[in-house]
C-alpha cells in the first residue's frame, strides 16, 4: 500500500482541525440554537440583552409634567391633546441635565404635515382643519397667529 | 465627501415611479462577477475531468492547463465577495458559524472542499515532477535555486517514491479526484444558482431551474475561457517557434492545437444548447402562467432590458457564436471570435439575472436603474465599480502566471511535466 | 512492501484522532441547557395599523429615526408611510418621499400634479417590519447574525453581521437596509428596547390619531389583541408564506 497517497487527506484534516480550533477562540460561547428551530433561533444569546439596553430617547409627556405642568395641562384640554410633546420638541432624553433646551419647532412645514389641505375624499385628513399653503399667509410662521398648545387661543 | 454615512447603493441606483424607500441595488457588479468567476472555475474543472475521467485523449494537454487554471481561478472567485461584504473582516464567519439553512453558508465548505480537491489532484499529477526538481536542484548554488528547491521540497510533502507502482497509485488517485470533483464543481456553481433561485421575494430569480441554468452556462464559460486562453498561448508559442526554430515545429503545434480545439468545441456546443434551452423554457413558462409579477417583468424584459437580454445575451452571446462554430470551414480566427462572444454572453446572463432582478421594485410599481460607477471617488465606488470588476477579472491570470512557474502546465509531448 | 509497522501505527493513530475531532464541531448545534427565555413564552408581539385613521403626518417616521439612531438625512428608515391616490382613470399614484419623514404637504406625486377632482380614493399606509413567524430573512442569513426571539421579534446582531445583504434581498416587504454608519443590516424591531420595559414603540406613541398600536397576542385581555382576533384584519403579501404579524384595518386592494 502506497501510504503517500493519503498525504493530501492529512492536509485536509489538518485544515479542518485548524478551523475547529479557531472556532473555540473566535466564536462566543453563547452562540447556538436558543429556541425550537435551527432555522430561526441560531444566534448569540447575549445580543438580546444588548438590544434591551439600547438607550431610550422618547420619554412621553408623563416626564414633562413635572416641570411643565401648565403647558401639559393646557395641551391636554385642547384639540391638540393627542399630540405628544416630543412630536414638536424632539426626544426628551437627557433633558434638562445634559440638554438645557429642547428645540422648539416653529416652521410652517411642521404644521403642514397635518393641516395642508390635500382634499382626499373619505380620508381622516380631510376632517382636520386645513389651509392651502400656497395661499394662506405666505412667509409667516403659523405660530404668529396660532398657539400650538391650544389652537383655540390667540397668541398674546 | 461624507463617506462615513453613505447608504450603500444610493450612488449607483436611480429610482423611477414607486420603489420602497429602503430598496436600492444592493447586489451590484461584484455579485455579477462572483457567479461568473465560480462558473469559470467549475467549467475549467469539468473540461479537465473530461480527459481524466472519461479518457478523452484528444483533450490531454488542454486538460492539464485547465486544471491548473482552475486553481488560479479559485481565489479570484472569492475576491468579489470580499470586495462586496460591508464587513469583510468577518469573512471567516461562514466557516465558523455556518447557518446551513442559507445557501450562502455552503460557500465556506464547498469552496474549501473544492480547493482541496483541485490542489490534491494537481499534487498527484505533478508529484513526479516535484521530486525530479528536488533532485535536479540539490547542490545548486544561488538564492533563486535555493528558494525553488525549498518550494519543491514543500510541495512533495515528503513523498519521494517515484517508482512505477507509486506513480500508478498517483494516477488512480488523480482519476478518482477528477471524478469526485465533478459533482463538487457542479455544486460550487449550482449553489450560486440556488442562492438566487430560492429567493421567493424576487420575482425574476425565484425558479427551480435557476441552479441548473447556472451550472450549464458555467460549464460553457469555463470551457470557452480555457479554450481561448489555450489558443492564445499556443499561437504565441507557434509564433515564437516560427521566428526562432523552424516553421515545421510551429506547424506541428498548430496541428495538435486544432485537434484539441475541435474536440473541446463539440462539448462547448452541447452545454450551450442545454443552457439556452433551459433559459428559453423559463421565459416561456413565466409568460404562459402570467403570475402577479408578469406585468412588471415583461415591461423590464421586453422594454428597458430588451437590448441587454435579447440582443446582447441571446443573439450576440449565444446565437452568433453557435452559428460561427457550426458553419463549415471553421478557422482558428473564427473560433476565437466565437469564444469571446460566448464569454460575453455568459457574462451578460449573470448581469441580466443579478441586475435585472433588481431592475424592478418589490412593489411591482416602479423601477431601479443601475449606473455602474466608472471613475471611483471613494472606496465603495472603487470596490463596486468598473475598476473593482477589472481587478477581479485580471487576478486569475496573474495567479496563473505565478503558479505556472512552479507547476508548468503548458509543455507538450515529451516536455510535458506530467 | 515499503510500509513499516511504525508507519502504520502512526497513520492509524493520526487517523483516529483526526476523525474524533470533527465530532466536537457539532456541539454548536446542540440546544443550550439554560433556556433563560422561558418567561417570554407568554408574549408574542404583534402590530395593528389602522389605515382609515392615518393622515400622513409622518411624525412616526421622524420619531423612529430619532429613537433608533438612523441618520436623519439618509434615505433609509425602519418604518415609513406610503401615499396612495387612485384617480378616476383607475391609475394608482403611489409615493413615499424620504419614507414620509416630512409628511405629505403637496398634491404632487412622482412629478405629476393631481387634481383633487380626479381622485376616487386616497389613503396612507404605514409600513414596518412584520416580525414574521416564518421570516425568510432569518432563514437566509449565512452566519446566524439575525434571529427571532422567543417573543417573536426579529433582531440583528450588529457585532456578527457580515454585511452580505442576503437578508435584505430575501425580505418581500423591503423593510431591511444597510445601516449607513454601522455598515450592517438593520430594520425595525418594534423598539425592542422599549416594549421589553413596558413602553410603546416610538412610532406608536408619536401617532396622534391611533393609527398604530402594539399588541401581545398571548394576552387575551389586551384590547388590541381583541381587535385582531375579533374584527376583520388583513396582512401584506401572505402568498409568500411568511406569516406576518403586522395586521391592517382598511387594507385596500391597491396596496403593494
Amino acid at each position: 500500500m502506497k501510504w503517500h497517497v493519503l498525504r493530501p487527506l492529512w492536509l485536509a484534516i489538518g485544515l479542518v482541525v485548524v478551523i475547529l480550533i479557531a472556532r473555540q477562540f473566535m466564536v462566543p460561547d453563547d452562540f447556538g440554537v436558543h429556541g425550537d428551530s435551527f432555522t430561526y433561533n441560531f444566534y448569540r444569546q447575549s445580543n438580546v440583552q444588548e438590544w434591551k439596553e439600547f438607550p431610550v430617547k422618547h420619554l412621553g409627556h408623563e416626564s414633562c409634567v413635572e416641570c411643565h405642568e401648565e403647558k401639559v395641562t393646557m395641551l391636554s384640554a385642547s384639540p391638540h391633546a393627542a399630540i405628544e410633546c416630543e412630536n414638536c420638541h424632539g426626544p426628551a432624553a437627557g433633558h434638562p441635565d445634559e440638554i438645557e433646551f429642547l428645540p422648539i419647532e416653529r416652521s410652517r412645514e411642521h404644521c403642514l404635515r397635518c393641516h395642508e389641505a390635500l382634499e382626499y375624499p373619505h380620508n381622516a385628513r380631510s376632517e382636520l382643519p386645513n389651509i392651502r399653503n400656497r395661499t394662506h399667509k405666505r412667509r409667516r410662521e403659523c405660530v404668529t397667529c396660532h398657539v400650538p398648545h391650544d389652537p383655540r387661543e390667540k397668541p398674546e | 465627501m461624507t463617506s462615513e454615512a453613505v447608504v450603500h447603493g444610493v450612488e449607483w441606483t436611480v429610482k423611477e415611479l414607486f420603489v420602497y424607500p429602503n430598496e436600492f441595488i444592493y447586489w451590484s457588479i461584484q455579485i455579477v462577477m462572483y457567479p461568473y468567476m465560480t462558473g469559470l472555475v467549475a467549467g475549467a474543472f469539468v473540461l479537465s475531468s473530461l480527459y481524466h475521467v472519461f479518457g478523452q485523449k484528444g483533450l490531454k494537454e488542454i486538460a492539464q492547463f485547465s486544471l491548473v487554471f482552475s486553481l488560479a481561478l479559485l481565489p479570484a472567485a472569492g475576491l468579489p465577495l470580499l470586495l462586496h461584504l460591508q464587513q469583510p473582516t468577518r469573512a471567516m464567519e461562514p466557516l465558523l458559524t455556518p447557518h446551513f439553512t442559507s445557501a450562502i453558508s455552503a460557500f465556506g465548505i464547498v469552496f474549501t472542499t473544492y480547493g482541496l480537491i483541485v490542489v490534491s489532484e494537481i499534487w498527484f499529477v505533478y508529484r513526479r515532477f516535484f521530486v525530479e526538481q528536488v533532485h535536479a536542484l540539490k547542490g545548486k548554488e544561488g538564492f533563486g535555486n535555493m528558494l525553488r528547491l525549498n518550494v519543491y521540497r514543500a510541495l512533495t510533502m515528503g513523498a519521494f517514491d517515484i517508482s512505477d507502482e507509486a506513480l500508478k497509485v498517483d494516477h488512480k488517485a488523480a482519476k478518482i479526484l477528477a471524478g469526485v470533483g465533478i459533482p463538487v464543481a457542479c455544486f460550487l456553481h449550482g449553489y450560486a444558482g440556488f442562492i438566487f433561485g430560492s429567493v421567493k421575494a424576487n420575482a425574476l430569480w425565484m425558479s427551480p431551474l435557476m441552479p441548473v441554468i447556472f451550472i450549464m452556462s458555467a460549464v460553457v464559460s469555463g470551457i470557452a475561457l480555457c479554450m481561448l486562453t489555450y489558443i492564445v498561448i499556443m499561437e504565441w508559442k507557434a509564433f515564437r517557434l516560427r521566428r526562432t526554430v523552424s516553421v515545421t515545429a510551429a506547424t506541428e503545434i498548430k496541428g495538435a492545437e486544432s485537434d484539441i480545439i475541435n474536440t473541446a468545441t463539440r462539448y462547448l456546443l452541447g452545454f450551450l444548447v442545454a443552457a439556452i434551452s433551459l433559459e428559453i423554457l423559463d421565459l416561456i413558462f413565466r409568460g404562459y402562467t402570467a403570475m402577479k409579477s408578469w406585468d412588471i417583468l415583461r415591461s423590464v424584459m421586453y422594454g428597458k432590458d430588451f437590448v441587454n437580454i435579447f440582443v446582447l445575451q441571446y443573439t450576440l452571446g449565444n446565437l452568433v457564436p453557435f452559428v460561427l462554430l457550426l458553419l463549415p470551414g471553421r478557422t482558428m480566427k473564427r473560433t476565437v471570435v466565437a469564444l469571446i462572444l460566448v464569454l460575453f454572453g455568459v457574462f451578460m446572463m449573470r448581469w441580466n439575472v443579478v441586475i435585472g432582478g433588481q431592475a424592478f421594485s418589490l412593489s411591482f410599481s416602479g423601477y431601479m436603474h443601475y449606473h455602474l460607477p466608472i471613475i471611483p471617488h471613494s472606496l465603495e465606488t472603487f470596490k463596486e465599480g468598473l475598476f473593482g470588476a477589472l481587478s477581479v477579472a485580471a487576478t486569475p491570470f496573474v495567479l496563473f502566471w505565478i503558479i505556472n512557474k512552479f507547476v508548468p502546465s503548458l509543455e507538450r509531448g515529451e516536455e510535458a511535466k506530467y | 512492501m515499503s510500509c513499516s509497522r511504525r508507519d502504520f501505527l502512526k497513520q492509524a493513530c493520526g487517523g483516529t484522532l483526526a476523525s474524533v475531532l470533527p465530532v466536537s464541531a457539532f456541539t454548536f448545534l446542540s440546544n443550550e441547557e439554560a433556556r433563560a427565555a422561558v418567561e417570554n413564552a407568554n408574549v408574542r408581539w404583534a402590530f395593528l395599523v389602522d389605515t382609515t385613521k392615518c393622515v400622513g403626518c409622518g411624525l412616526c417616521v421622524k420619531a423612529c429615526k430619532n429613537e433608533n439612531e438612523i441618520p436623519y438625512d439618509a434615505p433609509v428608515t425602519r418604518t415609513w408611510v406610503e401615499r396612495y391616490v387612485i384617480t378616476k382613470d383607475g391609475q394608482a399614484h403611489i409615493d413615499s418621499p424620504m419614507g414620509g419623514r416630512d409628511g405629505f404637504t403637496e398634491n404632487v406625486i412622482n412629478g405629476e400634479e393631481i387634481d383633487p377632482e380626479n381622485i376616487d380614493k386616497a389613503f396612507f399606509v404605514p409600513k414596518l417590519c412584520n416580525q414574521c413567524d416564518n421570516p425568510p430573512c432569518v432563514q437566509v442569513c449565512p452566519v446566524g447574525a439575525t434571529y427571532q426571539t422567543d417573543d417573536g421579534v426579529v433582531l440583528v446582531d450588529r457585532s456578527w453581521c457580515i454585511g452580505c445583504g442576503y437578508c435584505i434581498m430575501a425580505c418581500p416587504y423591503g423593510v431591511r437596509f444597510f445601516h449607513p454608519v454601522h455598515k450592517v443590516a438593520d430594520k425595525c424591531n418594534f423598539c425592542y428596547h422599549r416594549i421589553t420595559k413596558g413602553m410603546n414603540p416610538a412610532c406608536v406613541d408619536s401617532c396622534a390619531f391611533d393609527a398604530r398600536r402594539i399588541a401581545n397576542l398571548r394576552d387575551p385581555d389586551d384590547p388590541v389583541t381583541k381587535i385582531i382576533t375579533t374584527e376583520r384584519v388583513a396582512v401584506l403579501k401572505d402568498e409568500y408564506g411568511t406569516k406576518p404579524h403586522v395586521f391592517y384595518i382598511g387594507l385596500d386592494e391597491n396596496v403593494r
